[in-house]
C-alpha cells in the first residue's frame, strides 16, 4: 500500500473554555486544550474524570454547555456529527452486526460518495492485516479481529483526527500490549491526529506523544511520558502515573539549587527547579525505583538523601522486581522497589534498614501537605474497624 | 407406579393434542364434502368448494374486507407503533410514563368495553360505520401489541451504533433507513404477524364497529346460526395451511443461517 493513499495528514484540534454539565453533576469544568497535528494524544484518567465526556464532545455526539471546539482552526462547535472530519474508534467497537465487514469499512466511503469504496475499505483492511474476513459478520470475528476492523473503519474515511475511546479495553492483557504497538505504528504510517482516552496509565505512557492527565473534570498535568512520570506537579498525577513516597514537612532552607524540608526530623534535600513551591508547608516526593536499601547506615554525602533506620514490613516479589514496604517512625510506610539482579529479596520481613535516594529524583507538589493522601490505605478491614470502635467509644463517652 | 407415571404423561399428551385438534381436522375434513345447504352430514368427498370458492359470494366479500382490515390495520399499527415505540426508548418527553401507561389499557380492558366505548364514539361524532371504522378500531389495539414488542427490541439496541453510524458521516434519515431499521426489522416483522393476526380472527370489536359490513369472522358467526357453507371451511382451512407453511419456511431458513454460520 503506498502512504500516500492516506497521506493526508491531521489537523490540530482545539478545545477553548470547554465545559459540560449534566443535571446534577460538572462532567468537565472549563477544559483548554491544543492538540497539534499529527501527534498522539492521550487523555488519561479514572473513570468519571469526564474524559470520555471531552471525546464526544469533540466527535459531536454530546454538545458543550460552554466553550467552543475547533478543528484545524475551523470553529465545529454547532456541526452535527456527521458533518465533522472526526472519526471514533467505539469502546465497544459498535460494528454493524447486519453487514460483512467489508460493508462496515466501506459505510462512511458510501454516505460521502467517495468513488471506489469497496476498492478502498479492502486497502484498509490489508493495513490491518484482515483481507481474508472481508465477507464476515463482525459476530464470527474475535474480540482483537473486531478491534482492528473497528480501526479500519474509522480510518478508511482519513478523518483530520481520529478518536479512540479506550479501544483496547476489551482485550487481554497480552493482545492489548500487541494492538498498543500496532496502533502506534499505524498512527505513524497513517499521519493523522490520534485522540485516545484510556484509564491505563501503561498504555498512555507507551503509546502517546503527550499526555493529558484529567481528574474531576479538570486536566492536571500536561506533558511527554517521561516528564509526567518523572516531575509529577500534583500528587493525583503522583499515584495515578505508577506510584509514589508523598512526605509533607516545612521548609527549613533554600539555595538557589534546592530547597530543604524537614520531614519528621528527616533532612530531605529537593532540587528547587523540580518543585511548585519553596517555602512553608510543602509536599514532596520520590518514586520507589528510585530508592535504594542499605543494611547499614550509610555514609552522609552531598547530593543524597538518607532516612533511616526503618523496619521491613512487607516483601513481595513480583518476578523482574520485588517490593518492600518499610515502616519509619514518623514517616509512615516507604515504598521501595528493587530490581532483582541477583536472585530473590536482598532484605527480609522484620529486617533493620536504611533508604537514600539522589536529591535529583526526588519532586515537590503544588498541594498543601495536609491534603495528601495518607501514605498507608485507611480502606482495610482492620483500620476501618479500629475507625468504627473510637466512633463508638467517643459516642459512648459522649452519653 | 413408575410404569404408570410413564404412561400417564403418554396418555395425557395424546388426549390433550386429540382434543386441540379435533375441531381443526373437522373443519378441514368437511371442506371437502359435497354439501348443499348445510354442511353438518358428511355427503360424499368432492373438490368442486375447493374449486369455486367464490361459489357463495359472501364468504368472498367478508374474507376479502377481513384481508383489506388486517393489511391496512397492521400498516398503519406498525409504523405507528414501532415510532412510539422509539420515542418512549430513546427520548425523555413529557407524559412519557403517561404515555405507556395509555398503550396498556387497550391490552388490559375487556374488549367487549373497548369496542362498545368505541362505537359510542363513531356515533357521538356521527361516523358512519362500515371498513374505515374497523381499520380504525383494529389500529387502536394492534398499536399497543406493536409497540411492546418493537420496545423490546429498541431496548437491545446498543446506541453506540447509531452513533458510529451518524460518526460515519450518515445523515439522520440514513441512519436511520441503513443501522436502525434493519436491527429493528425482525422486531417490527413479528409485530407486523401479530398485528395481522389479531386483526384478522377480531370479532368483539368488529362487532360493535362494523355496521352492516361483513368480516370474516362476523360471518361464520352469522351463517353458525343456519349453518356455515362448505366455501367457509375451504378458506379457514387455507389460512390454517398458510400460518403453518409460514412457519415451517421461517424454521428452515433459520435452521440454515445457524448451520452456514457455523461451518465458517
Amino acid at each position: 500500500m503506498s502512504k500516500n493513499e492516506f497521506g493526508t495528514s491531521g489537523a490540530d484540534l482545539e478545545l477553548r473554555g470547554v465545559s459540560k454539565r449534566f443535571p446534577g453533576f460538572t462532567a468537565i469544568e472549563e477544559l483548554d486544550l491544543t492538540i497539534p497535528a499529527g501527534s498522539f494524544f492521550a487523555l488519561l484518567g479514572p473513570s468519571g474524570c469526564g474524559k470520555t465526556t471531552t471525546l464526544r464532545i469533540v466527535a459531536g455526539l454530546e454538545e458543550p454547555t460552554t466553550g467552543r471546539v475547533l478543528i484545524g482552526g475551523k470553529d465545529v462547535t454547532d456541526a452535527k456529527p456527521f458533518q465533522r472530519p472526526v472519526n471514533t474508534v467505539f469502546q465497544s467497537y459498535a460494528l454493524f452486526p447486519h453487514m460483512t465487514v467489508i460493508e462496515n469499512i466501506a459505510f462512511g466511503l458510501r454516505r460521502r460518495r467517495i468513488e471506489d469504496p469497496l476498492g478502498k475499505a479492502r486497502e484498509a483492511l490489508r493495513l490491518v492485516e484482515l483481507e481474508n474476513v472481508a465477507q464476515r459478520r463482525p459476530a464470527q470475528l474475535s474480540g482483537g479481529q473486531q478491534q482492528r476492523v473497528a480501526l479500519a473503519r474509522a480510518i478508511v474515511n482519513r478523518p483530520a483526527l481520529l478518536l479512540l475511546d479506550e479501544p483496547l479495553g476489551a482485550l487481554d492483557l497480552k493482545l492489548r500490549r500487541q494492538m498498543q504497538l500496532e496502533l502506534k505504528e499505524i498512527q505513524a504510517q497513517v499521519g493523522l491526529t490520534f485522540l485516545h482516552v484510556t484509564h491505563d496509565q501503561e498504555e498512555a505512557m507507551t503509546m502517546a506523544d503527550t499526555v493529558a492527565v484529567m481528574n474531576k473534570g479538570r486536566i492536571e498535568q500536561m506533558g511527554a511520558p517521561e516528564e509526567l512520570y518523572e516531575r509529577p506537579r500534583t500528587a493525583f498525577v503522583a499515584n495515578f502515573l505508577g506510584q509514589s513516597n508523598l512526605f509533607g514537612g516545612k521548609v527549613v532552607s533554600s539555595s538557589d539549587e534546592s530547597i530543604v524540608v524537614d520531614v519528621h526530623g528527616y533532612r530531605v534535600e529537593v532540587p528547587r527547579a523540580r518543585s511548585q513551591r519553596h517555602s512553608g508547608e510543602v509536599a514532596v516526593g520520590v518514586r520507589p525505583e528510585k530508592i535504594e536499601l542499605h543494611a547499614n547506615e550509610p555514609v552522609p554525602a552531598s547530593g543524597i538523601n538518607i532516612v533511616g533506620p526503618g523496619r521491613v514490613t512487607d516483601v513481595s516479589f513480583s518476578g523482574v522486581s520485588t517490593s518492600y514496604q518499610v515502616s519509619l517512625p514518623g514517616l509512615g510506610v516507604v515504598t521501595v522497589f528493587a530490581q532483582n539482579r541477583s536472585f530473590g529479596p536482598v532484605v527480609h520481613e522484620g529486617e533493620q534498614v536504611w533508604l537514600s535516594w539522589h536529591v535529583e529524583h526526588g519532586f515537590g507538589l503544588e498541594d498543601e501537605p495536609e491534603q495528601l493522601p495518607k501514605f498507608a490505605a485507611d480502606d482495610d478491614t482492620q483500620s476501618i474497624a479500629a475507625q468504627r470502635r473510637r466512633q463508638l467509644q467517643t459516642e459512648l463517652e459522649g452519653a | 407406579m413408575r410404569g404408570f407415571g410413564r404412561y400417564a404423561l403418554a396418555v395425557y399428551s395424546v388426549i390433550a393434542l386429540t382434543f386441540i385438534m379435533i375441531p381443526i381436522v373437522y373443519t378441514i375434513v368437511f371442506s371437502f364434502n359435497d354439501a348443499r345447504r348445510t354442511n353438518i352430514i358428511w355427503r360424499g368427498f368432492t373438490f368442486d368448494n375447493w374449486l369455486q370458492v367464490c361459489r357463495a359470494q359472501d364468504v368472498c366479500i367478508a374474507f376479502g374486507n377481513s384481508i383489506i382490515v388486517a393489511l391496512v390495520a397492521t400498516l398503519l399499527a406498525t409504523v405507528l407503533g414501532t415510532m412510539i415505540a422509539i420515542a418512549l426508548v430513546r427520548y425523555r418527553f413529557r407524559f412519557r410514563a403517561a404515555t405507556t401507561l395509555l398503550l396498556f389499557l387497550p391490552m388490559a380492558t375487556p374488549e367487549v368495553v373497548l369496542g362498545a366505548g368505541l362505537a359510542a364514539q363513531f356515533l357521538a361524532a356521527g361516523v358512519q360505520k362500515g371498513l374505515v371504522t374497523i381499520i380504525i378500531a383494529h389500529t387502536m389495539f394492534c398499536i399497543s401489541f406493536v409497540v411492546v414488542t418493537v420496545r423490546a427490541r429498541v431496548a437491545s439496541l446498543d446506541p453506540a451504533l447509531e452513533e458510529a453510524g451518524r460518526d460515519l458521516y450518515g445523515s439522520p434519515r440514513q441512519v436511520f433507513w441503513r443501522i436502525t431499521f434493519p436491527l429493528l426489522l425482525p422486531g417490527i416483522i413479528a409485530a407486523a404477524m401479530l398485528s395481522f393476526a389479531l386483526s384478522f380472527d377480531d370479532f368483539i370489536i368488529t362487532n360493535f364497529n362494523a355496521g352492516s359490513t361483513m368480516t370474516f369472522p362476523k360471518y361464520i358467526y352469522t351463517a353458525a346460526a343456519r349453518g356455515i357453507p362448505a366455501e367457509a371451511n375451504v378458506i379457514a382451512s387455507a389460512v390454517f395451511f398458510l400460518a403453518i407453511v409460514i412457519v415451517i419456511v421461517v424454521q428452515v431458513t433459520n435452521a440454515a443461517r445457524r448451520k452456514r454460520l457455523a461451518l465458517r
